[in-house]
Order: C-alpha cells, then structure tokens, then sequence
C-alpha cells in the first residue's frame, strides 16, 4: 500500500513538473550523446586511417622498413628471402611525392612478388591483376593510379602524368586503376622506379609473407638480429600501436572532456533532485509516519534518479549516433585535430560502446540523487512535516574541511605520473578538484556573505542576503551547477589561451626570415647542390639557409620524429632554435644534435645525455646539446648542424630554405624569380609563404584543432545555466508561501522582485567568483600535468581577464533574469491564498 | 604448357619503350653440348621441360611434369637498377596421381636477379626460390620441387640420368612450327631418361623410379597469329625409340602445321614433314570445372617409309587438366598417356578458349 503511495508520489511529482525532469534527461542526453559520439567518431577516424595505412602497405604479414625515407640497401632483400620461415618476400620502393601540387605515394613494386606478399596493392580496379589486364607490368613509364590519386590528377587512363619526388620530375602514362580506396597511390614496376627517381641500389621497404607452419615471433626475432641501423620490423602489432598513438592523446583528451560534460549533467540531476525532495519533504515524512522504512525511501529516491538516467541514456544514444555522423560528416574522422588527412571514415558503431556510455549516463544519474535522497531519508519527520524548503538549521555552520581535503587530493593527484603515456592522473585531479570545489560552496558562500551581514542595504539587499546566509544548502543546490560548468569552461579557456599565446610567441621565434620555401614531397631529397647554388645566386636575395627535413623511425612503436638539418652555429645554436635552456657544449669530436621538447618526454632524453640515430647503416652516436619547444611535431624533432647531416648521410641535397631578403625587394617579384630558377616539377611542388601568412596559416590550424574543444565547452555552460535557470525556478515557485507573507507584512511586490534579482545576482557573483578560481587552478592541471604528458609540450600560463568578467557579467544577469522571471510567476498567485497553505 | 610461355610472352610484349635485340632462329647453327643446356638469354623464349612417368615401391603409377620457362620481356635495357626485369623465369610443377583423380600443381614466378631466380649460360643451372633444376658434370639433371600450396602439398626430387644422346629435333636442331621460316625454334630432346628419387604426397615421401623425358627449345618468334593451340606428345618406347609428334591448329581444328620424329634404339633417326602426322581424334573427356572438351585419347600416327604407323594413345586418367587462369596463365590438358609398347606425355592446348592474339 505504502508501495503504490510512493509511486503514485514519484509520477505524481513527474507529471506535476514534467518540465524539470525532462530538464535533467536531457542533461544526462547531451552527456551520453557527447561522450559517445566523440568515442564513436575516434573509432571511426581511426579503423580508417588504420585501413589508409593497410592499403598502402597491402596487409603484408611482417614488413622491413627503412629508417628514414633514403632507404636501406637492397642486398638486404635476397638475405631476408632466403631466411626459413619467410615464404615469400615483396621488395617495395616507397616515396613521398607529389603532382602538380597535390600529394601522393609513389610504389615501386615487383609486382612478380606482390602478387604472393600484398595482393590488394596489386589489385586493379577491373580485372583481376594487371598482368591478366593485358599491359606490360615492366614497362618503365606505366603507373597505375589509385582512384583518389586519378581523382587529384584530373586525368584518365592513357594520359600522360608528371610525378616529382626526390628532387626529379618523370613522366609516366597511366596505365590502369588500382582497386578502390581512399588514398593517393601510384604504384610502378620498381626497377623503372629505381632508375628513374634515383633509387638505385636502395629500398625502403620489403614486405614479408610468412609460411603458414612458422613461428612469427621466431622469424622476427631472427629478421630482427640481421637488420642494418637503417632497417626496422614492423609487425601488425607495432604498426598499430604506432597508428594508434598518432593521435591518442588528442582522442582521449576529447573523450574527457565529454566525460566532463556528462559530470556537468549529473550535477544538474543532483540539482534537480534536491528540489524535488525539498518540496516533497512533507510528503516523505507522511510516508514516514504511516511506517515507510527510510531505506526504503532510499531506494525510491535512488530509483527516480534511475529513471531519469534511463531515459537519458537511450535518448543520448540516438543523439550521440546522430552527432557522430554529422560530425564525421562536417569535420573528417578527427575532428579537425589534422591527425589523418582528409579522411572520411565510415561509422563504427560498437555495441560495447554504447552501453558503457549508457551505464555512465545511468550511474551519473542516480549517484546525482544519492546525496539528495540520503538527506530526504535523514530528515526527522515530525520537523519536515511542518516545514517546506531548507530543513536546516540557520545557525549550522556547513563544513569545510570535505571541500578541501578533496582539493588537497587533487593536488596530489596532479603530481602522479602519467599512466600507460595518458594524463589518467592529471583527470582524476581534476575531476577530484571540481567535486571539492562543489563540496565547499556551502561553506565558501556562507564565508563570503558574512562580511556582508553587518552592510548597512535597503530591505530587499538585506532580504536577500539574509536568505541565502540561512539556507546555504539550497544556495550550495543552485551554485554547483554554476560552479561545476563554469570551472570547466574556464580551465579549458585558461588552457587554450596560454597555448595559443605560446604557440603565437614561438612562431615568431622559429620564422625569423622574410620568405620560406618549402619542397612538397621531398622527404628522400629535393633541392640539390646545383639549384640551392642557383637560389642562392637570385637578386633580392640577401641570405640563404638551406634546410633538410626528413621523417626519421627511431622506434616502430611510434610515429616517426622529424629529422632537421639546417646551418647553425654549434656553439651558439640560439639564434635559430628556441632552446628551453642554453645549449651544452659537445665534447671534442661528438656531434652535437638539439632535441624538441617531446622527446624528452617520448624517449627519455635529456641535455647532455647521448644517443643514436639510424642514419645510413650504422647507428650513429650523437650528442644532446640542448632542448627546444617545438608544437609543431608532437612526436619529437631532432635538429643537428647542415654540415655533420651531409657528413654522416652523404645527402647534400635540402628540401626547404629560409630566405632574407635585400631591403625594398618586393616579395611576389623574388617569389617568381626564385621559382623560374627550379626546374619544372619542382617548381610546381615549390610552396612560397611569408611568416605573416604562416603564422596566420598555423593559428587557423590552432583554431580549427580546438573547435570541438569550443563546442563542448560551449554545450557545458549550456548546460549549466540550464541547471541555474531549472533550480532558481524550482526554488522561487517553491517559496511562495514566503512571498505571501513579505506582502502581508507589506513588502511591496517590486521590492520582492527586487529582492530575488539580488539573491540570483548574488548567487550568480559567488558561483561566478568562485568557478573562475576553480578554473584557474584546474587550468594549471591542464598546463602542467595534462598536456605535457599527452602531447609533450608545456606552455606559459595566461589568463583571458575579458573573458573572466564577460563570463562573471553573464552569469549574474542570467542568475537574476532567471530569478525575478520565476519570482513573476510564483507573485502572481494570491498573496493570502499562498499564506494560508501554509496552515 | 608451352602455350603459357607464348602468352606471358605476348603480355608482355604488349607495349614497350626499346624493345630488346632478340636473336633470330636460323638453321645452319649447330647446337653444342654442354653449353646449349645452359640459357639463352638473347632469345625471347626458352624452356627446359621435364615429363615422365614413376613408379613407386608398391608398383603404383604417377605422372610428373616439371616446366621452367625463361622469357626476355620488352623491358629498357638501358635501366641498370638489378631489379630490371631483363629475364623472367617461371615454372611448372605437377603431379599426375590416379588415386586422387586430378592433378597437384604449383608454380613459381620471378624477376632473374639477387640469386633468387636464375637461368645460367654454359649449362642447365636453374633456380627459382626453392625450386630448381641443375646439370650436374657428369650429365646427370637433379630436379627439385616443393609445393606448400594449400590441399595440394606435394614435392618432387628427382635425379634423371640420360642414356640416349640428345636427339635434336628438326633439321639438326631448327624446328619448324608454321609455314613461314621465320615461325621456328632451336629444339633438342633427351628421351628414356632414367629416373630415381623421391616424391612426397600427403607428407608422405615415397622412393619412386621410372623414365623421364626433356624438351629444350628456345625462340623469339614461335607461332602463327591464326594458331588457337596445339596438340604435343613425347613416347619413350619400350624398343629405345622416341616417337615426338606435334601439331599447331587454327580456329577450325586443322592443322596449320605439323611435325615430330622418330629415333630408333639404334640412334637411326627420321624427320615428320607436316603431311606426314596425324592427330585423329577417339574418345573425349569434357571437364567439369571449365566445361572444355579434351581429345584426351587421341589415336596417332605417322608415315614412316610411305606406310601410316598408328599408336592409340589412352591417359593414365582423364583428369588431367591444369587452370593456371588465378595465376593469369591459360587452361589446358597436360597428362601421362600409355600407347601399345609405350609411355610418355602428351598436351592438349587452345581447347577451353582460343588464344586471342
């Protein structure tokens, strides 16, 4: 019987403010729906770019690759055949290369061993293999073109194609259509390959296919053991780590902060809830009186805010579906992070998935009704019968030692180390940091308007503050939701802007010089001695500095570093380089190289220390002269001196050039100058920019990567002040019976109003207050604990003072908006008939 | 088996920059030995081509073929990368197994280069991976093949060991093989090879013996363009005598050309004109997987001295067909036959579809 009370009470109470619930669903929606769209769009993004990288190297059971993009020496590739276990061996030449501007992968292939090794590769698009498609497979000016690549090139079959790499333009025909996929492949014989883009002698890769009876860590082991410095294995296995820590850290940071999203909705649940069991205090203490057990209470409680979870949860699903699809659809696979370019992944939905984000959404939901409903089951009877609103005494002073000592434990967790490369600790700080936060409003508010009760105000000031002296825990109610979203918002606006004014000082730093040129596609080589000669020699060139650039495997676990060359002083690298601290003097015969931030972080090295690199067929042993902050490549760069590159590599040729210009040289004149002075491919793959125009360029980029970043900041303050407008409404209509009695005792309905703009003002400013300096310290986990563990990188605080005070303007007017519109309502009902409800 | 050499041939031959100087066949030239077992890579073609038959220590007969091709595609011969495709060589295994009913059979293909694959000059020295075929000094051919493909697992190593003298085919080793001069090749046999080993057939490896033949031939220009396929077969005879008989047939089934010879155990030796062979069709067999239909127990004969000779030829089993079309070579039947007082090979080419040339 008493069963069928409290349920009738559950949706007698939904059905009376079906508005707040739906409120509250909908909070755990946008939570569930974020957090799985973005875990949905990852996914995708990254089964993708995992499948982009298989069809390029064809799903081969083991591969050898080169270290850098100059390639091992092809007398490796008879060793590695012969050797047992390994069935059949595909020598591949690979290059980075380019036509008419766009980008490709050029293949050189033995379609001969292909066939056995990586059959997709082979694949055309009509019939079976171009052997059976009736052309010759060696001819030396045949290329088959992927169909993203055909599409590029505006061109068809048996059209003529110019494809540059290493510094030379070949003219090829194109001779068939590889099987479908999405990236741009042009696969050729690989002698006509070797021959004709120098590449004698060299591979950059040979493709393993395994006899089926062998034991792969077996023939591993033994590839491992025969290969040169410039040779690496690569299994499925590292191959998909390295995939996958592409852009790890970027995904799981996105992933986090739709987690935070869905805290910010149960904090509204919590919120909600804590109305609802304030007003219906009687109720549950009649349920008491006629024997209700309190855990039975409890359970009810719990079980509405269940509900509630549920119905979020399935509507969150089909949103956040929805989300990811628009997403993918709008930004590409990463969300504009620039990790996988230009993809355009299929969905890959994962029922896993979904019920995890679901069973989160559910769990939020009801840990949101927990405090509320233990509270509710607390309370004595006898007491709450009588009263509505806040139960507690005025003269209780709230705690505050619970608020700090999760601070306090956040603190400490900020110092742990990152677990598995990812900031997991940096996040448990943080979300430790937001629950204290939330936990000591009572306190702190109470705190803050003490100094403010002994103020000399006019009746509805004083009113007002005395209110919300007296009842700090339905102030507290109203606040966590403010304080909660508006913390968030301000550590990532904290974060962002000190990584943007970072990014912005260090731009100018490394773009000293008035013109940049940069080769496209000449990772194996660009611009040899003859045109740096010619470049150099152009009028309205003051100096030049040539740069060679390459992208270098240290470990087949990780995306490649990128491998600088450039003229530098070695003594006094400074004036090229923004070095953290100054730089180490190299012992006598040592060759001093600079590493980037992230490396320090990604492989352990530190200033002064010494390590090899895989250049040539040696291992090379270099010195570490000094560390410099790098946020263009968040997988380590290596910088060393132009002249100990071309001593260690025999490479002379250099694939950019910084150029300063003679005074009152127009830049567009010296730009056409510069290019008529490079041969035809080259010119076409040359990109002129001005430091102006990239640091423009690189900000966009900056911009374009944070836009989810906004859009999910931006849904958290909409779902705060969702939870301020929702709990001041709540609470206004509830105190009606008060505000019929101030207009008994002749307090004018103006003055009410003017009293309830006060306390939202009020409460707005503390909320305000108190989620920007929450913020602030949160932002310094991000800072320093979050985004040097998972990019590598640190940055120097800066604080958005405008955006501060916009936020704190918005949040009072919203708080007092929302207040007197609820104090209208609930002041227009009949100030004696509301009087007399309460006898 | 011949004919998949011919159409990679044309495959590759289908379009190229400089194509290479190949040399001519000519009559006249006189074929030395050992040298000319050795490749001949100014050719466009060649082939080393092993058939026979075994016997096994229980009295069980099996067919073998064993084919490696080496052809010269079009490819710049200016191109010093090692990897230029200056010589192809490809090969053919296959076992002829009544008990299983249908032919085990694999293949190797490879660019000649880096000691992988290899067809070297001045004597029979082949290698392709694993496979390979070698002339050791004292005459003898050591065959070995290992096939790990997937429910047809089988290897072969064998030693022939010749002991007849190689019978050069044609006028002194010039073979005709259509009406114009220019449609010819260098050709020489080694008949009743002698042959011991071993083979492995369900992980099982068996001793066998039994005798063998190897056809050599080597070209630039080969067949007529209104060929469609060709009928050959090889008899060792149990009298010492070695029967070869061919025939090139156009679109219509007649025979565009003809030829073959027979040599006595004696060593004397004469040579077919096209008039004087003949392929008359007996008994048929239609495949089930490619729906062709195989003269696969033909009756044939020749005029030897003015007189029709005839040999009724039947298979060790019908199903002898090999369908290389996944690895981009052609469909045809290759089988051990019988004949009264003989044994040997016989193929069957162009019959599931006609060359298009």
């Amino acid at each position: 019987m008493i069963d069928t009370a409290a349920r009738w009470m559950m949706l007698g109470e939904w059905r009376a403010h079906p508005a707040r619930v739906a409120v509250a669903a909908l909070a755990i929606a946008i939570g569930v729906a974020l957090g799985l769209a973005v875990h949905i769009v990852n996914q995708s993004a990254l089964g993708s770019f995992a499948k982009a990288l298989a069809s390029v190297n064809g799903a081969a059971d083991l591969q050898v690759h080169s270290t850098s993009p100059t390639g091992f020496d092809e007398a490796l590739y008879p060793r590695l055949a012969r050797l047992p276990g390994v069935a059949a061996a595909s020598p591949v030449v690979e290059l980075v290369a380019g036509n008419n501007g766009t980008k490709l992968t050029l293949i050189g292939l033995d379609i001969l061993r292909a066939v056995k090794v990586t059959p997709a590769l082979v694949a055309s698009a009509g019939i079976g293999s171009p052997i059976a498609g009736g052309q010759n497979p060696f001819a030396t000016d045949a290329l088959a073109l992927s169909p993203a690549a055909l599409a590029d090139s505006g061109r068809k079959v048996g059209d003529h194609i110019t494809v540059t790499a290493v510094g030379r333009s070949v003219d090829f025909t194109i001779a068939s259509v590889l099987a479908g996929d999405n990236e741009a492949i042009a696969v050729a014989d690989i002698a006509a390959v070797q021959w004709r883009l120098g590449q004698i002698g060299r591979l950059q890769r040979v493709d393993l296919k395994l006899a089926e009876d062998a034991d792969a860590a077996a023939v591993g082991g033994a590839i491992t053991a025969m290969l040169p410095a410039d040779a690496q294995l690569v299994t499925p296995r590292s191959e998909a780590n390295r995939t996958e820590s592409l852009s790890r850290a970027y995904r799981v940071n996105l992933e986090m902060l739709a987690m935070m999203a869905l805290l910010t909705g149960g904090f509204l649940v919590y919120s909600a809830q804590s109305l609802s069991v304030a007003r219906r205090r009687p109720q549950f203490a009649l349920l008491r009186v006629l024997g209700l057990k309190r855990g039975r209470l409890l359970r009810q409680m719990v079980l509405e805010g269940g509900i509630v979870g549920i119905i979020g949860a399935v509507m969150g699903l089909a949103m956040g579906i929805g989300l990811a699809s628009l997403a993918v659809d709008r930004l590409g696979g990463d969300l504009g992070g620039g990790y996988f370019r230009g993809s355009h992944p299929e969905l890959m939905l994962s029922p896993g998935a979904a019920l995890v984000f679901m069973g989160l959404g559910i769990a939020v939901a009801m840990g949101g009704s927990l405090m509320p409903a233990l509270e509710a089951a607390r309370a004595q009877p006898a007491v709450a019968l009588k009263t509505m609103g806040d139960s507690s005494d005025p003269t209780h002073h709230p705690l505050a030692w619970p608020g700090l000592a999760l601070l306090g434990l956040g603190a400490i967790a900020a110092l742990a180390p990152p677990v598995l490369e990812l900031p997991l600790f940096g996040y448990a700080a943080m979300a430790l940091m937001l629950a204290g936060g939330v936990l000591a409003m009572p306190w702190l508010a109470r705190t803050l308007l003490a100094p403010l009760q002994s103020v000399a105000a006019g009746p509805a000031l004083g009113l007002a503050l005395k209110r919300l002296w007296g009842a700090p825990g339905q102030a507290a109610v109203a606040l966590c939701g403010i304080v909660a979203s508006t913390s968030l918002m301000v550590a990532m606006a904290v974060m962002v802007t000190s990584f943007r004014g970072s990014v912005d000082d260090w731009l100018v730093q490394i773009l000293p010089s008035d013109l940049y040129l940069h080769i496209e596609g000449a990772e194996a080589g660009g611009l040899d001695t003859n045109m740096q000669a010619r470049l150099a020699a152009t009028p309205g060139v003051s100096s030049i500095r040539f740069v060679r650039s390459l992208p270098l495997r240290l470990s087949p676990e990780r995306p490649p570093i990128a491998l600088t060359a450039q003229p530098l002083d070695r003594r006094n690298p400074d004036s090229h380089l923004p070095l953290l601290r100054p730089s180490l003097a190299a012992p006598p015969g040592e060759i001093p190289v600079w590493v980037s931030e992230p490396m320090v972080w990604l492989y352990g090295k530190h200033a002064g220390e010494r390590m090899t690199l895989p250049l040539g067929d040696r291992a090379r042993p270099v010195f570490i002269a000094g560390v410099w902050r790098d946020y263009a490549r968040q997988f380590g760069a290596i910088t060393m001196a132009s002249a100990d590159f071309t001593a260690l590599t025999g490479d002379a040729t250099r694939s950019e050039a910084a150029i300063d210009v003679v005074p009152g040289t127009p830049l567009p004149a010296l730009t056409s100058a510069l290019r008529q002075r490079l041969p035809a491919g080259i010119a076409r793959q040359a990109q002129f920019a001005e430091p102006r125009q990239m640091r423009v360029m690189a900000l966009a980029l900056f911009d374009r990567s944070f836009a989810v970043t906004y859009a999910l900041e931006a849904i958290a303050i909409g779902i705060g002040l969702a939870g301020v407008a929702a709990t001041f409404s709540a609470q206004t209509l509830a105190r009606r019976r008060e505000f019929g009695m101030l207009r008994h005792i002749g307090v004018s309905r103006r003055q009410v109003t003017a009293m309830l703009a006060a306390e939202g003002a009020l409460l707005g400013a503390i909320g305000g207050i108190a989620g920007i300096a929450l913020g602030v310290v949160m932002s310094q986990v991000l800072i320093h604990v979050v985004n040097p563990q998972s990019f590598h990188w640190t940055m120097d605080t800066r604080l958005p003072w405008a955006l501060f005070a916009a936020l704190l303007a918005a949040l009072v007017v919203a708080a007092a908006g929302t207040a007197v519109l609820a104090g209208r309502r609930a002041l227009s009902a009949d100030a004696v008939r509301a009087v007399r409800e309460d006898w | 088996m011949r004919w998949l050499l011919v159409v990679l041939a044309l495959l590759l031959g289908a379009a190229g920059p400089v194509l290479p100087d190949y040399a001519v066949v000519k009559p006249g030239a006189v074929l030395r030995f050992p040298a000319d077992h050795g490749a001949h890579p100014e050719f466009r073609t060649e082939w080393w081509y092993v058939t026979g038959w075994l016997r096994t220590a229980d009295g069980k007969d099996l067919g073998f073929q064993f084919t490696v091709f080496r052809t010269r595609p079009p490819v710049d011969q200016a191109n010093p990368s090692r990897f230029a495709a200056k010589q192809v060589i490809f090969a053919h295994a296959a076992l002829s197994d009544p008990s299983i009913g249908h032919l085990l059979h694999d293949q190797r293909i490879a660019r000649a280069g880096f000691g992988l694959a290899d067809a070297a000059i001045g004597n029979a020295r082949l290698v392709i991976d694993d496979w390979q075929l070698l002339r050791a000094a004292d005459g003898r051919f050591h065959a070995a093949v290992a096939s790990r493909a997937k429910g047809s697992a089988f290897a072969l190593d064998l030693t022939l060991t010749p002991g007849q003298a190689e019978l050069l085919q044609g006028d002194a080793g010039y073979s005709r093989k259509g009406p114009s001069a220019r449609e010819a090749s260098h050709y020489y046999s080694v008949p009743h090879l002698r042959v011991t080993g071993s083979v492995v057939r369900g992980g099982v490896r068996q001793a066998v013996t039994g005798t063998a033949w190897l056809d050599r031939e080597w070209s630039s220009t080969l067949l007529n363009p209104a060929a469609v396929g060709w009928d050959w077969t090889g008899l060792n005879l149990d009298d010492g005598s070695a029967l070869t008989l061919f025939r090139v047939r156009d679109a219509k089934g007649a025979a565009l050309w003809a030829g073959g010879s027979l040599r006595r155990g004696d060593g004397s030796r004469l040579t077919f004109a096209p008039g004087d062979v003949r392929f008359a069709s007996a008994r048929q067999w239609r495949s089930p997987r490619t729906g062709a239909l195989y003269p696969v127990a033909p009756v044939v004969g020749a005029r030897i001295d003015g007189r029709w000779h005839e040999w009724p030829v039947t298979p060790l089993f019908d199903d002898q067909e090999l369908d290389s079309r996944r690895g981009g070579g052609p469909v045809y039947w290759e089988g051990a036959v019988r004949v009264p007082g003989g044994r040997g090979y016989l193929e069957l080419t162009g019959y599931q579809s006609a060359l298009k040339m």
